[in-house]
């Protein structure tokens, strides 16, 4: 009896195992066997033979040269960071708003959805490239671009700088704020997925939930913060999450590194950035892990 | 008597006093609930001009004549139409045969994806065995490893393709160069390890999780193989995370500058050619208007028209597939189960 029943069990695990089969290939050969490589290209100096390619061993060398000789690295690699981090709460605030707007009821609601879930199509790194490149080519110098940038904004934003620290605002915080209202456009854009995942959660609170609320005589304001908050806050993490993964693929830090490696051939150097690169973007992710998990409400 | 009547005339002072009250309550809240929606929608409205003014600013763009260009007194409608624009964008963007391609390939590694994802998904999902928490801890991290950290790796891995020495056993080379071929994303959407597989597999993985295990015992029990489950029983339960899959994939595959301009710097598809769009758009525009010469420059407004037109052009498959399946888009998020 015993040993048909261990049978059994291993059949489904074998049964399992081919499930993943294909995807454990791809893991072993295109994941792990790359990324094991990767650490040790990143020690190396590399050599491209037309034979595969040699490699010659340097220590600490290439991640020396990336910290302290390299004229750019530490600059976009700190700013593209900043960026990421501020860019987090401001999606997320706006994609949450979205979603609550998105989930009322009212006539044209079908419309808005289709609008606002438009830039998760239209995202496209080949597109914003060919703008701004398009953009410099008719100026002339990329320079020009961002003062241009800055007064077809059209809207003064010292009046609303004035207002806000006239009301006692801390300096800091206006110009956080201020600077969201400027790249209002970026925000939107990039918070198309996460306005999705967010409105799947509130469609999944059940509804007897804010009847019980209404009876009870909770306002609108209240059942938001009582409930529908609490409810969706999983969803909060992984938004987060989403977010700083999305923001791999157009940063700069990745561009610098595509052009190290295959402008300037220095692969060694490459790889050693974009260690340096994944490091402090683990760390992040297991701060804000750590820190949001433990205030997270999960039913 | 009279104290009777008073008392009940005062009972319906009272009654109608409350009935005012309750009335003055109902047109406080009707009057509350109409601001309120006039304010939603010019929020609503504000939000959706913003996301589609660009759109609009290329629609425009694509059918004005370059003779509007400098009139200033133009603002999105054009005084003279023309399509022009988009014969030329079409002709420096070769763009049927490059929307063909595009096409083509996109579609086939959507689907190798769509496949894979789903079957590892599924592997996760029911099956115990030895280190699958490990395994798929494993593809948490192929989502959160930046992709540009294996792309040397990648690079050379498929400079000289090989699997363990086989090829090179039997062509006496060092593998094979796969570069500027579409293998190598076909075989990555084929191994569930390409763009954003990793995602991909969670999301069936968490749709499978959320299925009765009943159905799958009473296929067992009739005779099914694992296999036929799968096929016969799980996969047209899943309906909505294939499609979520598929489109995602779709579109991201679509638009993905990443892996094609680190493999396939040379294939002729869309997000390659859009951004270099400029600069052969600058180059070849003076040809196309008949005033050939290597020192003509063509006026810089309408090279940034063409660029514009040429983005539309490139844009254009997506929104029409956009507006034919946006209706599922969200219902099949919804039921995904991506948020238990």
């Amino acid at each position: 009896m015993k040993t048909a029943k261990l049978t059994l069990n291993r059949k489904r695990s074998l049964l399992g195992i081919a499930f993943i089969l294909p995807w454990l290939i791809g893991f072993i050969f295109l994941f792990a066997t790359p990324l094991v490589q990767s650490v040790r290209f990143s020690f190396s100096k590399l050599v491209i033979a037309p034979s595969g390619y040699d490699l010659e061993f340097l220590a600490w060398d290439n991640f020396r040269n990336a910290l302290f000789v390299d004229a750019n690295f530490n600059r976009v690699l700190t700013s593209s960071v900043t960026d990421m981090l501020l860019n987090v709460p401001m999606i997320l605030f706006f994609s949450l708003f979205s979603a609550t707007l998105l989930n009322q009821k009212y006539r044209g609601r079908v419309l808005a959805r289709a609008i606002f879930f438009l830039p998760v199509i239209l995202a496209s790194n080949a597109v914003a490239a060919a703008e701004s490149s398009g953009l410099i080519n008719l100026m002339g110098d990329a320079s020009v671009v961002d003062e241009m940038g800055q007064s077809t904004s059209g809207y003064n934003v010292m009046s609303m700088v004035m207002l806000l620290s006239e009301a006692g605002l801390p300096m800091s915080f206006i110009d956080y704020i201020v600077n969201a209202i400027l790249r209002i456009y970026d925000i939107i854009t990039s918070s198309g997925v996460q306005i999705l995942i967010f409105l799947a959660a509130l469609q999944s609170v059940p509804g007897t939930m804010y009847e019980v609320a209404k009876m009870e005589g909770a306002t609108a304001y209240e059942s938001f913060w009582k409930i529908t908050f609490p409810m969706v806050s999983p969803l909060i993490l992984t938004n987060v999450i989403y977010t700083i993964i999305d923001s791999f693929s157009g940063s700069a830090v990745t561009d610098l590194i595509y052009t190290t490696a295959f402008k300037t051939q220095n692969f060694g150097l490459s790889s050693a950035m974009s260690w340096l690169y994944s490091l402090l973007v683990g760390v992040i992710l297991v701060i804000i892990g750590v820190v949001l998990s433990k205030r997270v409400h999960y039913n | 008597m009279a104290a009777a009547e008073s008392v009940e005339a005062k009972a319906n002072q009272s009654v109608e006093a409350d009935e005012r009250s309750y009335r003055m309550q109902r047109i406080q809240n009707k009057t509350a609930d109409f601001l309120y929606s006039i304010f939603r929608y010019f929020l609503v409205t504000g939000i959706s001009f913003i996301i589609i003014y660009p759109l609009l600013m290329k629609i425009s763009v694509a059918v004005k004549d370059p003779q509007d260009i400098y009139n200033p007194t133009i603002y999105m409608l054009p005084v003279h139409y023309t399509l022009e624009n988009i014969r030329m964008a079409m002709q420096i963007l070769d763009y049927f045969p490059m929307l063909g391609n595009t096409l083509l390939f996109v579609t086939v590694t959507t689907l190798l994806t769509a496949a894979s994802c789903s079957l590892a998904g599924y592997g996760f999902a029911r099956f115990a065995f030895p280190g699958s928490n490990l395994l798929f801890a494993f593809v948490i991290m192929t989502i959160l490893i930046p992709s540009s950290t294996l792309m040397v790796p990648m690079y050379l891995h498929f400079r000289n393709f090989d699997v363990i020495g086989i090829i090179g056993g039997i062509t006496g080379k060092d593998g094979i160069n796969l570069l500027n071929t579409y293998w190598p994303s076909v075989i990555m959407s084929a191994t569930a390890i390409g763009l954003k597989a990793g995602l991909f597999i969670y999301i069936f993985r968490q749709f499978f999780k959320g299925l009765p295990k009943e159905i799958e015992e009473a296929a067992l029990i009739d005779g099914a193989g694992g296999i036929r489950t799968f096929a016969s029983i799980m996969l047209p339960n899943a309906v909505s995370p294939i499609l979520t899959v598929v489109l995602f994939s779709f579109v991201w595959q679509y638009n993905d500058t990443f892996y094609t301009s680190l493999f396939m710097s040379e294939s002729s598809l869309i997000p390659l050619k859009v951004a270099s769009l400029p600069a052969q758009a600058n180059q070849l525009i003076p040809t196309l208007l008949g005033m050939g010469g290597a020192n003509v420059k063509a006026d810089p407004n309408q090279v940034a028209m063409i660029v514009d037109t040429g983005i539309l052009l490139a844009i254009l498959p997506l929104i029409v597939l956009y507006l034919l399946v946006q209706r599922y888009f969200v219902e099949s998020v919804e039921r995904t189960g991506i948020i238990g």
